[in-house]
């Protein structure tokens, strides 16, 4: 089946070719006023939507073909699959396609499923530019062949595109696009293209090579980190130790000492040292004292605040699902089963630290940087400075990983590194750099929830009630998301993954509690379903053992009204060996979530030792997310979603004490080792539907399926996370 | 004034002697491949080999080195090692970030240049303290695997 796309009602506009033989588009796709940006520019303020252009395809003499990439490379594998999308339409070979990071413009660049907002996250990527994406690139298709029909005059329907090549068999004639891309940068944009039938695709489905192998394996592969600018300091800053606290005073004579800092000022975050490079920053800093203010600080530790959660969860909270009657079916039911469970604080303790360059101009400001949330950081920092959005301009690096990090809502960190090249009046670029400490402690972690779960089962083992108590914090409250994200005081990132339940249980609640702490929180990784997946699948584990029900077929017998998460499970059971048996300390443990419109279910095996020594042996991992575009990428995301999800179950932990952070580095914040990877095997069910993300959909499953095997393995339920199986 | 050999070359950097490695080669001479990490030879992106040993830059004062043959990521490909794994590298798409990648490179050649055949055993021994928080650490295995079967 083909896609016909009507090109005509989204008046394509070709960009001029400013610069020799290229042909470069760009098209402008209509869409709802819902979605607008600036109601400012609407004509006569009519209901009519605007029109917001793209540019995606570059064409040159030289026969490259350059993707223009808008969504942020972090390691998810967007510089390969956005370009995929569009080479498989312009039937262009992959080895002469480039990829280009794009530059910050939301009405060009916006994240369709964002409206008018350029950002990358909620594993959105491939969702949002599949259809855009292949468009652009059948556009450009169209155009090389009516260029080489008009130059060979002969119909365009017997010109045919293969690999970069575009022929006239009944004449042998022959073109590369770049020898066509001048003439078809002339011409008019088609008014439709047909997108093509799957069943024709060249590389959608088939493995490609990552884009940024070569350059992040000979060491050339540019990161924040690594930009220079004539005459550029480095900076880092001192912050307070506890959140919320000021700069009362402080003494920069000491630093100000160290052969190779420049200058010491103070910024509304704190007092930042800058110096000719980053070790000479690194001695200034140490050799500043600085006095903070600590009235308005937190002061609160973790189990001050763990203890406030469980206060919370003796009452109901706002109800974000309600169905049957739970309360009259738990007093009726014949099992009841009741369980508490702890999530803390998480570090995102992304390899490459937080760091941004900006330089001011007096045109504006540029900012270097692994940008995730380009409009909310162009227009924070052109709210900061008093410029335009326009006078803006991101340069978008590779970022060395981010996990959620960089997609800050407050925009924390670009505004600081703005802030310190703003106290120097912008007589020298900057490069702002976070130590490991400062990464550490920097706050925006994975909030710290606590759940409680009860479940009833009548007399045939029938899982009848469920009532589910979530308390935590707000990630989108006091945010620019907060109005699309929180509804009648409820969060959906505290509550998706639980409010959402698949399982059929005749009478459910789900409420949330939502508590305010001096803590700052942000989405890592999986946002919400980070905590509810351990919880929910936790539960449904032991209602299962309860029931005196296998895990496997209690959840599938669940999962009618599902079909996706039940042949996810059923795919993950097959392939794992799903109850054959293993020897005395092993065990087996099954989870299965949605997040992001992907279902992956995963089967851990473990080995627990006499000493209580865990080893994850296996995990076999069951995905569909819709078409798979790049199926070696699809197999990586969830290798590293698992290692990412592994991490956090077996070692994760920030824990806090009076208001200060205990961790500071990668020997008391312990993070998964080669030695701890288990063996993966990915296993993708073939699916025409539209694709979904897989960047966060492979961390869910993997912490409950881990506590499942340990109960399988030893009888221990485990509901705390990260894992302790020694005292 | 420090003389040191980098990449086969000879330069002498005006640093203090204390300055870590790592900052000699990022901040003075240029070679941004090698990463900082942690600080606290605590994760591995820094690692880059002292006379053949594989070695944490962050935590190595410069004035250790002198005299000494430093090699980045930048020159590893001209070692037989180093340049198998950057193709086994590139053929399995180990990296997803990339930043811990330098790093990772510089050890496992160390590793292949002193053991052709290495166990799992060995692999964990000599990249555990290479951390990756993308987790690619399948395909690392993986890939010392093929670059051993390569040389």
């Amino acid at each position: 089946m083909t896609t016909s796309v009507n090109v005509d009602r989204r008046e394509f506009l070709k960009l001029g070719a400013a610069a020799g033989a290229g042909l470069t588009l760009a098209f402008w796709l209509r869409r709802g006023a819902a979605q607008m940006s600036d109601p400012g520019s609407m004509a006569g303020g009519v209901a009519e939507a605007p029109f917001a252009p793209n540019a995606f395809v570059r064409i040159s003499g030289d026969n490259s073909v350059t993707v223009i990439v808008k969504h942020l490379e972090m390691g998810q594998g967007t510089y390969t699959g956005l370009p995929t999308l569009v080479a498989e339409e312009l039937d262009a070979d992959w080895a002469q396609v480039k990829v280009e990071g794009a530059p910050a413009d939301a009405k060009l660049y916006n994240n369709l499923l964002w409206g008018a907002a350029q950002g990358t996250g909620g594993s959105t990527a491939i969702a949002n530019a599949y259809e855009q994406m292949r468009t652009a690139g059948a556009v450009a298709r169209a155009m090389l062949v009516a260029a080489a029909a008009q130059e060979w005059k002969v119909p365009g329907d017997q010109i045919s595109v293969n690999q970069g090549v575009v022929s006239h068999r009944p004449s042998s004639r022959k073109a590369t696009f770049g020898e066509l891309a001048g003439k078809a940068a002339a011409l008019p944009v088609p008014a439709d293209v047909t997108l093509k039938d799957p069943k024709r695709f060249q590389l959608i489905g088939k493995r490609i090579a990552r884009k940024d192998s070569r350059a992040k394996t000979d060491g050339s592969a540019q990161f924040t980190i690594d930009v220079t600018q004539p005459g550029m300091l480095t900076a880092l800053v001192a912050h307070p130790p506890l959140f919320g606290a000021k700069v009362k005073g402080f003494d920069a004579s000491r630093a100000k000492a160290v052969k190779g800092v420049v200058d010491v000022v103070q910024v509304p975050t704190g007092v930042a040292v800058l110096a000719r490079d980053f070790w000479s920053a690194q001695q200034g800093r140490d050799a500043l004292t600085v006095e903070w203010d600590d009235a308005g600080a937190n002061k609160l530790g973790s189990a001050e605040i763990l203890a406030e959660f469980k206060t919370l969860a003796q009452k109901p909270g706002l109800v974000a699902r309600q169905e049957g009657d739970v309360d009259a079916a738990l007093k009726g039911a014949a099992k009841r089963l009741e369980a508490a469970f702890e999530f803390p604080y998480l570090a995102h303790a992304a390899m490459e630290p937080l760091d941004c360059v900006v330089r001011l101009g007096a045109d504006g400001c540029e900012i270097w940087n692994g940008e995730q949330l380009h409009t909310g950081d162009q227009h924070a920092v052109a709210g900061a400075l008093g410029l335009t959005p326009a006078q803006v301009r991101i340069h978008m690096l590779y970022a060395g990983g981010s996990f959620g990090r960089r997609a800050n809502p407050k925009s924390d960190y670009v505004l600081e590194a703005v802030s310190i090249a703003k106290a120097i009046g912008g007589r020298a670029p900057v490069k702002m750099i976070w130590t490991r400490e400062d990464d550490m402690r920097g706050g925006y972690y994975r909030p710290l929830y606590y759940h409680t779960l009860t479940a009833g089962l009548d007399a045939g083992g029938k899982l009848i009630a469920w009532r589910h108590r979530i308390v935590g914090q707000s990630i989108a409250a006091g945010t620019a998301f907060e109005s699309g994200m929180v509804k009648d005081g409820i969060d959906a990132t505290s509550v998706e993954g639980a409010a959402n339940l698949p399982y059929r249980i005749p009478n459910m609640t789900v409420d949330l509690h939502t508590a305010t702490i001096g803590v700052p929180v942000q989405w890592w990784r999986s946002v919400g379903s980070t905590h509810t997946a351990f919880s929910t699948e936790v539960m449904i584990d032991e209602a299962a053992v309860a029931a005196g029900s296998d895990p496997f077929e209690f959840r599938r017998a669940l999962l009618d009204q599902h079909p996706r998460h039940k042949a996810v499970l059923e795919l993950a059971a097959r392939q794992a060996g799903w109850g054959k048996p293993l020897t005395k300390g092993r065990g087996r443990g099954i989870a299965v979530h949605e997040s992001f419109n992907s279902y992956v279910a995963q089967v851990a095996e473990v080995a627990v030792g006499k000493d209580g020594a865990l080893k994850v042996l296996r995990v076999v991992c069951a995905v569909d997310c819709g078409v798979a575009v790049n199926p070696d990428v699809i197999r990586a995301q969830m290798e590293g979603g698992i290692g990412y999800g592994l991490s956090a179950a077996l070692h994760g932990a920030i824990t806090l004490k009076d208001g200060r952070v205990e961790q500071s580095n990668f020997h008391d914040y312990g993070i998964l080792r080669i030695n701890e990877m288990p063996q993966i095997d990915v296993h993708i069910v073939p699916s025409n539907e539209k694709p979904t993300g897989v960047g966060e959909p492979g961390v869910p499953p993997i912490g409950p399926a881990v506590a499942n095997a340990i109960f399988a393995a030893t009888g221990r339920r485990l509901r705390n996370l990260p894992l302790q199986l020694t005292a | 004034m420090i003389a040191l050999t980098v990449n086969g070359r000879e330069q002498e950097v005006d640093v203090a002697s204390d300055i870590p490695l790592l900052w000699v080669l990022r901040d003075h001479l240029g070679l941004t491949g090698t990463k900082y990490g942690c600080g606290m030879a605590l994760c591995g992106a820094c690692t880059v080999h002292v006379d053949g040993d594989p070695v944490r830059s962050c935590a190595t004062p410069v004035s250790s080195v002198a005299g000494k043959k430093v090699t980045t990521i930048e020159a590893v490909g001209a070692t037989r090692a180093g340049k198998a794994v950057q193709s086994a590298w590139e053929q399995l798409d180990v990296v997803q970030c990339g930043y811990c990648q330098s790093g990772q490179i510089m050890s496992a050649a160390a590793l292949l240049a002193r053991n052709r055949r290495p166990s799992d055993a060995d692999i964990d021994n000599a990249m555990s303290g290479n951390a990756c928080r993308c987790a690619t650490y399948v395909r690392i295995r993986a890939a010392i695997k093929a670059a051993a079967k390569a040389i």
